[in-house]
Parts: structure tokens; sequence; C-alpha cells
């Protein structure tokens, strides 16, 4: 995408123009936290639909689901946090994201508890999350963002959709 | 103005290696001393499309290499020369140099010229009559030759000179004028005078852009009494060292570029490709071979025999460059017919789709709901025709793969000393285009081996009173829904003493062991396992047999020996058709729906009580018809809540596998359908026991269970076998 489409881009979303220095994030909710995601690594938005399950998978791997004809794996974010997990519903979204892995680029589907809005955020706004204990969720982190008043927690793709 | 020729440089390049494809088989078909003339005219056509074809886009490299080639060809073709096993070989060899060339300029690079020179100068003996058989290969790489005054010097333009020949200018020039080399090759159609043009007001026009060199080609001059006075049967080769830019050129073409091939290229400054193409140029010209007949030929006997196996090395050594480079070709050639009944077909699929529509739309009454119904019936005739023809387009004779052998199998014998026949059968078996792709390392691997191994040389042969020549049979047939290839040989066969020493020293197996001479030759495929006291360079480095095995289970294949010492052996590779659909049992496992192949499906039944037995805590077994057959019950294996409590609610799917029947303890059967292979690795990664996904009628996704995976997943491996064993051998005894 050129400079000028993205400027473009930002314009029609009635974001702050001053593109240069700035990404877009993507954010939602789980457990009341707000997390962010690059918007551009982003193929859509969707309800939960019934997936199958992959024997001997994480528990964080929901299964499998058939993306038109696509079949694309769905990530319980939650539990991939280990957070507790809330039962599915009608309001449940997966947001499915084209992630460049090092095997390649890769169709994976997140549930979220919510999505919430979108943010351009300045390079030079965001700081590194605090080097805190073991917690193991720290190494998904890409950086601490402030907007008004509200903190929001960027995450790394790589890391999160690297299964091991 | 200009085209840009680079869009068609893929279809060029496929055209050439299949061009060079013909030549090599027909090469191999031809009969030194007694020629085919179609065979001739084939070879003959497939490199002057070569040569067409490069010289179009501007390889000259290519063109003038193959162009005396050509000349030999033409020679023997009009009969003027009979045909040698030596002429055989060098074409073979230049038929080598050629593909080398087009992969270097494939990849973009420049072609190395060392081999393609010492090749043009072998030709150039030949059409001197120079006896190269006896003499060798001729004199280390000698300075480009000709010295004739540059025809700029003698201030006129070389339009009757007699050759195609020379003047190039010599690289200092360039460096004088400081300016670019621009190679112009300029080739008016025949009514070119006709339009009002004349040439030599173009070339003055060039000479006033800078220092100019012509040389006519006069190939196409007509017998005098053939000769029509007002047509153009001329083409010029043009240097034109100056700074001018290409526009400028082509410019002063505008008015022909219509009427005439026009190629302008612009050298940067390069001695090393000057020269090589000078040295390529040199060979047309009669006079100029003259004087290399006149050259010293280095005859050292030592030497020569040095460089001959040398150069027989070259094929094999290529053929494996060639392959790493080109893994799988892009793109695939389709029959006109194939193409028109799919037309035909999705014809079809849009009248029934407008049927549909129509019946869709208004008030929905019982009539309507019957036309639908066939409407639908019609649609799924329609799909199903529509894929099985996909398909079609997917699967090609299997001769693709067989057409590179006769020549391996000539390069191999000859470098072992042995003479084989190899016998080519069920050629035009269709096979899956990406199967087809990764069968056929594997097949050479097997087919060196059987040169190497297999086959005696002459005078073992006859001493075990065999005829002298052994025989190499490709044979390829359907059988249900596989496809088999078989590798047969008539050579000394396996010895099972041999191989068991040979294990047992590896560490292999133990002494006590106690084997059946067919597990003994199926060792063979272990890693690590080589039978020949020394390493040869051709098989046998013990790398061998166990990655063909693996190679051809990455395929859903399998591999078999049989042997019998002094018959020969078979290799019989077992392959699916096509790696894109399969047949498949649908059955439920914990609740979710899974595909068991039915290929590897003997059958499915209830179990009863008596039929079960316990080994060990931990093994089940299935007693059917004096067999016992372990239970591998899914959903444990899956990690699945079970739906069973005890084995005989469920059904028992007896499958093959490697280890012998086994049987999968599902919940239920479903039904049977053909399921499209989808990829479960594309979006996440490898899942151990299964082999892919696919999406069923309601849309939603079930797994496809890979049996071998499932077993090692089970951890049914040696020890399970071996007691599996024992039980078994026990109840034979009993």
């Amino acid at each position: 995408m050129t400079n000028n489409q993205l400027a473009q881009l930002q314009n029609q979303m009635g974001q702050n123009e001053n593109d240069q220095d700035q990404d877009q994030y993507l954010t939602f909710f789980m457990a009341n936290e707000e997390y962010g995601i690059d918007i551009l690594s982003i193929q859509e938005i969707r309800g939960f639909d019934a997936t199958t399950s992959i024997p001997n998978s994480p528990n964080y791997i929901q299964g499998v689901m058939n993306l038109r004809g696509t079949i694309v794996p769905i990530v319980d974010l939650r539990l991939r946090f280990g957070l507790e997990q809330i039962p599915y519903g009608e309001i449940t979204v997966v947001i499915v994201v084209k992630a460049k892995l090092e095997e390649g680029e890769k169709i994976i589907g997140m549930v979220v508890d919510a999505v919430s809005d979108v943010y351009s955020v300045n390079h030079t706004d965001s700081t590194r999350a605090p080097d805190v204990g073991e917690a193991d969720n720290r190494e998904y982190l890409k950086g601490l963002v402030n907007v008004g008043e509200k903190m929001v927690v960027l995450l790394d793709l790589k890391k999160i959709l690297t299964f091991s | 103005m200009s085209i840009d020729l680079s869009q068609f440089y893929e279809v060029f390049f496929e055209e050439s290696f299949e061009g060079l494809d013909i030549m090599e088989s027909e090469l191999l078909a031809l009969t030194p001393g007694d020629a085919d003339s179609e065979t001739l005219n084939t070879i003959f056509r497939a490199a002057h499309s070569i040569k067409g074809g490069s010289g179009t886009f501007g390889f000259s490299v290519v063109a003038d290499f193959t162009h005396e080639l050509e000349t030999l060809l033409d020679q023997i073709r009009e009969g003027t020369r009979e045909v040698q096993t030596f002429h055989v070989d060098l074409f073979l060899k230049a038929v080598d140099c050629l593909r080398d060339m087009l992969n270097a300029l494939k990849a973009e690079e420049q072609p190395d010229t060392t081999v393609s020179s010492e090749i043009t100068k072998k030709f150039l003996a030949i059409l001197n009559d120079e006896d190269i058989s006896e003499a060798g290969t001729p004199a280390p790489p000698t300075p480009p030759v000709q010295q004739e005054p540059s025809m700029e010097e003698a201030g006129a333009f070389g339009f009757f000179d007699d050759a195609y020949n020379d003047p190039i200018e010599p690289p200092q020039q360039n460096d004088s004028s400081g300016g670019k080399t621009w190679h112009i090759f300029f080739k008016p159609e025949p009514h070119l005078f006709k339009t009002g043009n004349e040439p030599i007001f173009m070339f003055q026009e060039l000479a006033d852009l800078g220092e100019i060199s012509i040389v006519a080609n006069t190939d196409n001059l007509p017998l005098y009494h053939d000769l029509v006075a007002d047509d153009s049967y001329l083409n010029w080769k043009i240097t034109l060292v100056s700074d001018t830019e290409k526009d400028k050129i082509e410019e002063i073409f505008e008015w022909v570029l219509d009427d005439a091939e026009l190629i302008i290229e612009c050298d940067e400054v390069e001695t090393a490709e000057v020269e090589a193409v000078e040295v390529i140029e040199v060979i047309d010209t009669p006079t100029i071979v003259s004087e290399v007949e006149s050259k010293p030929i280095a005859p050292e006997p030592v030497a020569i025999k040095e460089q001959q196996p040398q150069i027989a090395d070259t094929p094999v050594v290529v053929k494996e460059k060639e392959n790493k480079k080109n893994p799988e070709a892009t793109s695939i050639r389709v029959s006109i017919e194939k193409v028109d009944s799919l037309i035909n077909m999705v014809g079809e699929l849009v009248i029934t789709q407008a049927m549909l529509s129509q019946y869709g739309e208004g008030e929905f009454t019982e009539n309507r709901r019957m036309l639908m119904l066939e409407g639908l019936a019609q649609l799924a005739t329609n799909t199903r025709e529509l894929q099985e023809s996909v398909m079609q387009i997917r699967m090609l004779p299997i001769s693709f793969v067989f057409s590179r052998f006769p020549r391996l199998v000539r390069d191999i014998s000859q470098k072992l000393g042995k003479k084989v026949e190899l016998k080519l059968l069920g050629e035009t078996t269709e096979l899956d285009k990406t199967v087809m792709e990764k069968i056929s390392d594997p097949m050479v691997h097997l087919i060196r081996n059987s040169l190497d191994h297999g086959l005696e040389t002459p005078a073992e042969r006859i001493a075990s009173g065999k005829d002298e020549s052994g025989t190499v049979t490709l044979n390829a047939y359907h059988q249900g829904g596989n496809i088999i290839i078989e590798i047969i040989d008539d050579g000394k066969g396996i010895d099972p003493q041999v191989i068991r020493s040979k294990a047992i020293g590896k560490g292999l197996i133990k002494e006590d062991d106690e084997l059946t001479d067919q597990e003994v030759i199926d060792l063979i495929f272990l890693p690590g396992f080589s039978t020949k006291e020394e390493v040869s360079d051709l098989s046998g480095r013990g790398v061998g047999m166990d990655v063909v095995k693996r190679n051809i289970q990455e395929l859903n294949g399998t591999v078999e020996v049989f042997s019998q010492i002094n018959q020969g052996s078979t290799f019989t590779i077992r392959l699916p058709l096509t790696l894109a659909i399969l047949d498949g049992q649908l059955v439920t496992i914990g609740g979710n729906t899974y595909i068991i192949p039915l290929v590897n499906i003997i059958e499915s039944i209830q179990m009863t009580p008596k039929q079960l037995n316990n080994v060990g805590g931990d093994l089940e077994l299935f007693r059917q018809r004096d067999e016992y057959i372990p239970i591998l019950r899914m959903h444990q294996i899956f990690n699945h809540e079970a739906a069973l409590e005890s084995l005989t609610q469920g059904i028992l799917v007896i499958v093959e596998s490697e280890y012998g029947h086994i049987g999968l303890l599902v919940d239920d059967l479903l039904a049977q359908q053909q399921v499209v292979i989808k990829s479960l690795e594309a979006n996440y990664q490898r899942v151990e026991g299964i082999s892919g996904a696919t999406i069923l009628g309601d849309g939603t996704i079930s797994l496809i269970i890979d049996i071998g995976g499932v077993i090692s997943l089970a951890g049914l491996k040696k020890q399970h076998r071996n007691k599996l064993r024992s039980i078994n051998d026990h109840r034979l005894v009993v």
C-alpha cells in the first residue's frame, strides 16, 4: 500500500491525518482489559461458528472453522492468556487475521470478548511493557500505549499465533 | 514502438526444453549407419525451432551454437554424411549443453560458454571431415581465430561478404570510443525493397551515430535461377560503437519495423563474452574452418583418455543440478479437447443454474418442487462431470517420466560397461501431475540401483548362462484406485544371505533373529544400508533405499521388492492416482466426524466378547479367522470423551497398515463419499495422526485419518508388533 493510499484510508476512517509516524490498531476487550493489534493484519471480523476440534491440540485451539472453503484454526485468546474461559454466545466475536509467521502467512481466527475501537498511535507513544516477574504472557506483548485515560496493550501477533 | 519480448520468455524456454527432450529421445532412437529420415527430420525441426526462437529473443549464444548442430544435421539429413555413433554422442552432449545454457538464461545468468565452444570445435572438426572419433578432443582452447581485415577499415559495408563470419570489433576499440557496443540484428521481409526502403541508407544513418561494422548473412540467398531480383534475401549483423540511446537506433529503422525482424542489444563491454561470441561465430565460415584444420591438434593419447570419461560424466551431474534449480514445473499443457469438454460442461452448468433460479422464483407449488428436484439432480450430474474433467486436466501419461530413462540407462550402462536393454510398458497410463513430479527421483534411484547392483557384467552373464545383455523393464498400469509402477531387472537378484550378514554386521538385526527371506530382503529399506563393498558414485552410498521409501510414503504410496537369486528383482511402487481427492468412509469418534480413506479399509465389523483377548494388560486383540488384530481405541488416541463404554458397543474398522492389519475402534459408521483433500498445515500445523481435512456437504470440517500416524501415536510400534508376532507364530506352531 502506498503512503498515499494509507493516508486516504486514514482520512476515510476519520482518524488523525498526521500519518507518517503512526500505526493504526484495532482494539478489543478481554476480561475488561483493552488489547490492540495492527489493523493491517486483520482480514475480517465475524461471529463464532461451530468448529471441528483437532485431536491432541492445546486447549486454546478451539478447532478449525470453514471460512468460505479455507480451513482456519480458531484460537481462544482467553485460554491462550491463561484466563478463565467464558461460554460462547451470539455476540462472541472472531477476529480473523493474516499473520506473517516464520512458516509463512497464515490465516487464523481469534476469539475475543468484544471488539472496541480503532486508534492511531504514534510510534513514539508506545512504551515497552514493564519487565515484571515471570508472567508467561509478557512475551506476547509488543508495548503499552495510553489513549486518553485508558491504557491499551499492544500485542505481538507473531508470538501469540506461534504454537509449539 | 518496441514490443517487450520478455513476456514470451517463459513460453520460449518451455518450448525449447520440450524440443530438447524430443531431440534427446529421437537421438537415442537413431541407428548409426541407417538413419530413419523421419527421425532425423524430427530432430532437425526441434533444433531449428530452438535456433529460431533464441535468435528472436536475442540469445545469440544459443542460436549460434544451435546453428552448428543444425549444419551437421542438415548434411546427415540430406544424405551427404552418414550418421555415426560418435555423432550421436556429440549431439547428445550438445543437447545437454543447450539445456545448461537455457537454464542459465532462464535464471538470467550469463551462460557458460566453455563447454559449448568445446563442442562447437568438435562440430567444426566433423564438418571439416576430421576424424574426431580417433583424434579425440581437439586442442586446448585456442585464441579466437579470425584476423580478417575489418570491413570498416576497408571503408565499405560488408553486404556481400562471404559469410556470417565476424567482424565484431576487438574489445579495446570499445574502450577507445568510450561508448556502448550495440548489437543489431536486422532481417527484413523479402518485400522490403518493394516498400521503397533501402537498407544501405539506414546503415549510413547508423554510421553517423558511431563506429560501425556490418556483416551480411547470405545463407538464404537462393540459386541464381530461383532468384527474384527485387526480393531481399539477406540479413545483417551490425555492431555499432556509440554512446547513443536505443531510441535513436530504433528511429532509423522506424519505417521498416513492421516488415522486419529487428533485435537491438546493448553490450556492457565484457571481454570474455565478446570473445565467446567470436569463437562461436567463426565456425560458420568455410575459409576459417580450414584455418582451424591447419592448427596443430594436441595429440596426447593419455590426456585424451582421461578426458573422455570426464565428459561422459557430465550428463548425470548436469541433471542433478537442473533438478535442484527447477524442482517443479509451474505450468501444464492440456489438449484442446479436454479444455473444450470443460467449456461444454461449464455451459451446461450455467444452464442448470438458470433453470434452478427460475424455478426458485415466485409461488412455490408441488409441481415446481418436482421440477426443482429434477434440476438439482441435473446439477449433481453436472458437478460430478465437471469435477472429473478438471481432474483429467491434471492427469498426464506416465511417458513424461519414462522418457527420460532411455538416456539415463544409456549413460549409466556405458559407464558401467554393461549391456542393457530398456523396455517401457504402459507408457500411456495416466497419473496426476503432482504425483508424477515427485515419483521421478525415486524411480531414477531405483533404476540406477538395478543397473549398478542388479545387472551383471556381460562376462558374468555369459558365465551364468544368460543372454549377454540384461533387460530392465519399466511397467505401469492401473489397479483399483492405484497406479502400479514396476521396475524389473533380470540380473543376479538379491541374496538374502548377503543382506542378512550385512544387517547383522550393522547391528540392524541380531544373529538369532528368525526372519523369512522376504523379511530379510525388506531390510534394504532400512536407513543406512549399503550392500556393495565399495561405494560407487552411481548408487550405494547407503542413503538410497530408505530415502526412496520415504519419498514414496510421502505420496501415500508403498514400495515392495521381490527378488529371486539369479532371476532378478522386481520393485513395485504403488501410488494413489491423485493427491487431491479420495474415497472416504465417514465415522464418528467421540462424537466427532472423521474420515478413514477407503483404500485402507479391509472390513468393518461388530465384535462379540468371545473374540476379544487381552495381552499384557495394555494390548487388546480381536481374533478373526486365525488372526489376532490389535485394537486401537480411537477416542483415547485422539483424546475425545468416550461415547462408548465397552468394545462391543462400537464398530471395529480393520485397516491395512505397514504393521499388518489393525483394528480402529469407532463409535459408528456413517456414509461413504468422495472428499476433496484440503491442507491443515496451510494455516495451522501438522497434526499427528491426521493427513488432512475436508469440508462436508453441510459446511463443517472433517479430519482425515492417517493410519500410519495413528499407529505411531498409539505407540503401537516395535514392542507390540513383536508381541503380536510371537502370538501369531505360536498359533502357527500349535
